[in-house]
């Protein structure tokens, strides 16, 4: 199981590169928390008290997407920019290693912003956001989410645009998650039963099986020459 | 690994880029322990020829071989044998001199007989001593000035103790103190039976220390020939010529 | 090299501007009229044969990208690649059709400019990844790595087609659709201008790829004249 140890290895460097700066973390986390903050702003001027909550579940999740898309750009760029990539690709590991150690990582970085800003939205917006269920989404939409991010931004940290491109790119194909997560995440707010959004999220987890297969079958192509 | 076969054999390796071409068809073979110094002006294609060689590039047409294995298949398990010294330091700016060599060491594998850790970092300290960074080696890599990044690169590039070791225009942006004991490495190298490609402007600093040399120009192998075949004066002579005429 | 001169493209741009005619008659006066109350409704009606041919070609000029990015990845031919960008190009093209067309059609039918249907929804997402496409192609110089990432990026964003579609669709029908959809059934002499659309709009999509792949070919042959001569 060399493989996984070297995933692993990608994993604790990044996430120990991570904590000597905390830049990545607390751009992320501040960015969320500004989303939040204009969406709640904005909306108060016309909608007030109960539909506020209607709400609720899109503001969340264009903060998640934006703060995780702040993750994502930095993931490759510091790579690309200090030639470390090619320090990835001399290993003697199948570059696949690469891209699951890097959704890993990202994972990571975006599950620990979204569990520190969920506090902070619920004192905003006034709702209760502290549901096992609305996490089960959260964390299946945070991966689905990075499953495509991860190869897209491994491919756009090495064009000209590079942070520009990867939005374009990313979210007209991410769309099905974030309509399956909004719409999980509204019924669980509504308080409805788990069977009742079965149907989001098996959406949810066939996207995050497919996705990651097939950027697992193109990744060597995004990396090598 | 074929026993016997050339550590490194390029035949009729040709790559271009879109309709650039930056290899026109090189052949070279180097045995194992030889040390190779690759001259060239720049666009010459030397950087390229080296990366394909270390396994990053794909050629466009012809082939590389390592120790006798074509390079494509292969080429995950053939790089735990090669290290790349370039341009790029390939180190992490945040992490300390010490976890970058310990991230290295995870990245290739070393073998472990006995406790994993314990051998990695009797290793890391060993190759730390060597180019005589022990003193700074929880100091974060950031802090470095160019020579010791070039001398921490240098200990992750022999850190898993590669039979081919290949060093791309190492010299460049080293003030003096840091080209010197990059000499002394490059010495020292020399009596060791690694197999070695060196790519150099120095004529001089690439004499000094390899027993084959080569000229590459416009893409092609324009010269090669064995060190003791050769001065100084006339490897000058011969570069110009060789040179001027592609 | 490409040819200067190539008989059977003229003869099928011909053909395909002869057959547009004829279909342009078809739809705004051939078909019958649809048994709609409003004239304008009726009137309005007619935009769908050519709207929704337009839609079959900007999802099929899609999946020809997609088989060009996977050929492309195995072989690594040049050709493969041209023929996913020209039809990434014209995909492009069309899909805007569909979606001026889409709102030329809400406007008089349900007198809004847009509406969030499925199909239109998910039409303006395909624009979207088109144009995100091309957009990657412009930032890449080099050519072996600018087709390896429209390759990739190809075969990403058509796996999310599908997905797109199931979950547009699920999302409509949670709520009760705003607009009703026309279909229904459609009369004799409107199936027959609808399929004829569908084809003509066909093989002129062929067409254009011709003509479109042949450019790029030439410029391949000039680059590399270029290269020869003056490199």
């Amino acid at each position: 199981m060399t493989y996984l140890r070297k995933v692993g290895a990608i994993v604790w460097k990044d996430v120990v590169a991570e904590l000597r700066t905390k830049e990545m973390f607390s751009a992320m986390f501040v960015f969320a928390v500004l989303v939040i903050v204009i969406f709640t702003f904005a909306f108060q001027l016309r909608v007030s008290g109960e539909r506020v909550r209607e709400v609720t579940p899109g503001a969340l999740w264009v903060a998640f997407v934006f703060a995780g898309i702040l993750g994502l750009n930095r993931a490759f760029v510091l790579e690309k920019d200090r030639g470390c990539l090619e320090g990835l690709l001399l290993a003697p590991v199948d570059h696949t290693a690469i891209y699951f150690g890097k959704l890993a990582s990202t994972m990571i970085f975006m599950l620990v912003v979204e569990a520190v800003t969920l506090p902070v939205f619920t004192a905003f917006l006034g709702v209760s956001l502290f549901d096992p269920a609305l996490l089960l989404v959260i964390v299946l939409g945070t991966f689905g989410f990075a499953g495509v991010g991860t190869i897209l931004s491994a491919m756009t940290a090495q064009t000209r645009a590079r942070e520009v491109l990867l939005p374009i790119l990313l979210l007209p194909v991410v769309a099905p998650v974030l309509i399956a997560a909004v719409r999980a995440t509204a019924g669980i707010l509504d308080g409805l039963p788990l069977s009742d959004l079965a149907v989001w999220l098996r959406l949810l987890v066939a996207f995050d099986v497919i996705y990651p297969a097939v950027a697992f079958m193109v990744f060597d192509y995004v990396v090598k020459e | 690994m074929t026993a016997g076969a050339p550590t490194v054999e390029a035949i009729k390796l040709t790559k271009a880029f879109g309709h650039h071409a930056a290899l026109r068809g090189v052949d070279l073979v180097l045995e194992e322990g030889q040390f190779l110094a690759l001259f060239g002006p720049n666009g010459a294609g030397k950087t390229t020829l080296m990366r394909i060689v270390a396994t990053l590039t794909r050629p466009t047409g012809g082939s590389v071989r390592l120790w006798g294995q074509e390079v494509g298949r292969a080429a995950t398990s053939l790089r735990s044998n090669i290290g790349l010294i370039s341009h790029d330091p390939l180190l992490y700016g945040d992490l300390t001199a010490e976890e970058n060599l310990r991230f290295f060491a995870r990245m290739y594998a070393l073998p472990a007989n006995g406790t994993r850790s314990a051998l990695d970092r009797a290793r890391i300290d060993a190759v730390l001593d060597q180019v005589g960074l022990t003193a700074r080696r929880r100091d974060p890599v950031r802090t470095f000035s160019r020579g010791m990044v070039q001398r921490l690169s240098i200990a992750r590039a022999i850190l898993h103790d590669p039979r081919l070791l290949l060093l791309d225009e190492p010299y460049t942006g080293l003030d003096l103190q840091a080209a010197d004991m990059l000499r002394g490495f490059l010495q020292d190298l020399a009596t060791t039976d690694r197999t070695v490609i060196l790519t150099t402007h120095s004529l001089e600093q690439g004499l000094e220390v390899c027993d084959r040399a080569a000229i590459l120009a416009r893409g092609r192998i324009a010269w090669m020939g064995a060190r003791d075949d050769v001065d100084l004066e006339t490897m000058k002579e011969i570069y110009r010529d060789v040179t001027r005429a592609a | 090299m490409t040819q200067k001169r190539n008989t059977p493209l003229l003869v099928l741009t011909v053909l395909s501007g002869l057959l547009l005619l004829v279909a342009l008659y078809l739809a705004l006066l051939g078909a019958p009229s649809a048994n709609l109350q409003s004239e304008t409704g009726r009137y309005a009606q007619r935009i769908i044969y050519f709207h929704i041919a337009t839609a079959w070609v900007g999802f099929l000029a899609f999946f020809v990208t997609f088989v060009g990015g996977v050929g492309y990845l195995r072989t690594q031919r040049r050709t493969w690649d041209i023929v996913a960008l020209a039809s990434a190009e014209i995909g492009t093209v069309f899909m805007l059709g569909v979606l001026v067309s889409g709102s030329i059609w809400a406007k008089p039918a349900w007198g809004v400019w847009w509406v969030w249907d499925e199909r239109l929804t998910i039409s303006l997402i395909q624009f979207l990844v088109y144009l995100g496409y091309l957009m990657l192609r412009s930032t890449v110089e080099d050519p072996a790595r600018r087709a390896r990432f429209a390759a990739v990026y190809g075969i990403v964003a058509f796996i999310s087609v599908p997905i797109n579609f199931i979950a547009i669709r699920l999302w409509r029908t949670q709520h009760p659709l705003m607009f009703g959809t026309e279909e229904g059934g459609l009369a004799p002499g409107m199936m027959f201008a609808f399929f004829f659309c569908l084809i003509t709009f066909t093989i002129w999509y062929v067409a254009l790829m011709w003509h479109r792949i042949r450019l790029e070919q030439l410029r391949d042959d000039v680059a590399a004249l270029k290269e020869r001569v003056l490199g």
